[in-house]
């Protein structure tokens, strides 16, 4: 048996970790992963709240529990993080074709 | 046993999240987010989301990460070099950090025994028929729009990554 508070912790050990390499790293494209990495710290988070509800719900209604609500929007935060990860990279490509460079803070300026 | 697979899969999480702080070269920092990103499709399984355990898999680890290595490997992407910017971001960075995960850790491992435990019992697995009985009649609307999201992102990503003539 694992607490699901452990569950809470870890994501939040992801998440700073996420935010340390978001503010540390400059290469775009390590920048770029370190948001994936926190929005897979979220996801964890929504499926170990789903898992408590569930188990809350149980102790309740023994013949109808499951709850998927957590999990739907997990489902949806990967969808969008595809659609997000397509238009990044493709920005992150027209950026090195302007400018040469992946370095972020060479690119400070909004005008080529 | 829960606990166990637990600790070994939550240590290759934070392992792999480390890494990808400390990589100094991008294809490095990538591979160990794929190491992140399978370990928690494990995660998912024993919380007994079975159908994100598959998607995280194809999506996430698949999909998504194929992108980013193809991207390193087509920009020819080397190590990153150390700047002025990134000492200002050592001095904000580290210390915000670890003001948030002590926050965060506090704050969870206080109401620890309001959280339920997680034991391995197939009472709580959650297959795809039960998600999907949700997904295609209360949500069905957002389902499809989030096709039309997908279709745009598409267009967008061509439209800028082509070659301007």
């Amino acid at each position: 048996m694992v607490p699901i508070a452990y569950y809470l912790v870890l994501s939040g050990i992801l998440f700073s970790i996420g935010v340390a390499a978001f503010l540390i790293k400059r290469n775009i494209i390590t920048v770029f992963m370190s948001i994936e990495l926190m929005l897979n710290a979220v996801n964890l988070t929504f499926v170990a709240f789903s898992r408590y509800w569930s188990q809350a719900q149980y102790r309740l209604n023994p013949t109808n529990y499951l709850q998927v609500n957590g999990q739907i929007f997990v489902f949806f935060v990967m969808v969008v993080a595809a659609a997000e990860a397509a238009v990044g990279l493709a920005i992150i490509i027209a950026i090195f074709r302007a400018r040469n460079t992946l370095n972020v803070d060479q690119i400070d300026l909004m005008k080529l | 046993m829960h606990l166990a697979l637990f600790i070994i899969f939550g240590g290759l999480c934070v392992a792999g999240a480390l890494n990808l702080l400390l990589q100094r070269h991008p294809i490095n920092s990538a591979l160990s987010l794929i190491v992140v990103m399978s370990s928690l499709a494990v995660l998912y399984l024993l919380l007994g989301a079975e159908f994100l355990a598959a998607a995280q898999v194809i999506v996430y680890s698949g999909a998504i990460m194929v992108l980013f290595t193809f991207v390193i490997m087509l920009l020819n992407a080397g190590k990153e070099e150390r700047t002025h910017g990134s000492k200002m971001a050592y001095v904000a960075g580290f210390p915000g950090a670890a003001i948030l995960l002590s926050l965060l850790t506090y704050i969870f491992l206080s109401h620890r025994a309001a959280f339920d435990q997680a034991g391995l019992d197939d009472k709580f697995v959650t297959g795809t028929s039960a998600l999907s009985a949700v997904l295609f009649s209360h949500l069905l609307l957002p389902f499809e729009v989030t096709s039309v999201l997908i279709l745009i992102a598409i267009l967008g990503a061509v439209a800028l990554a082509r070659k301007e003539h």
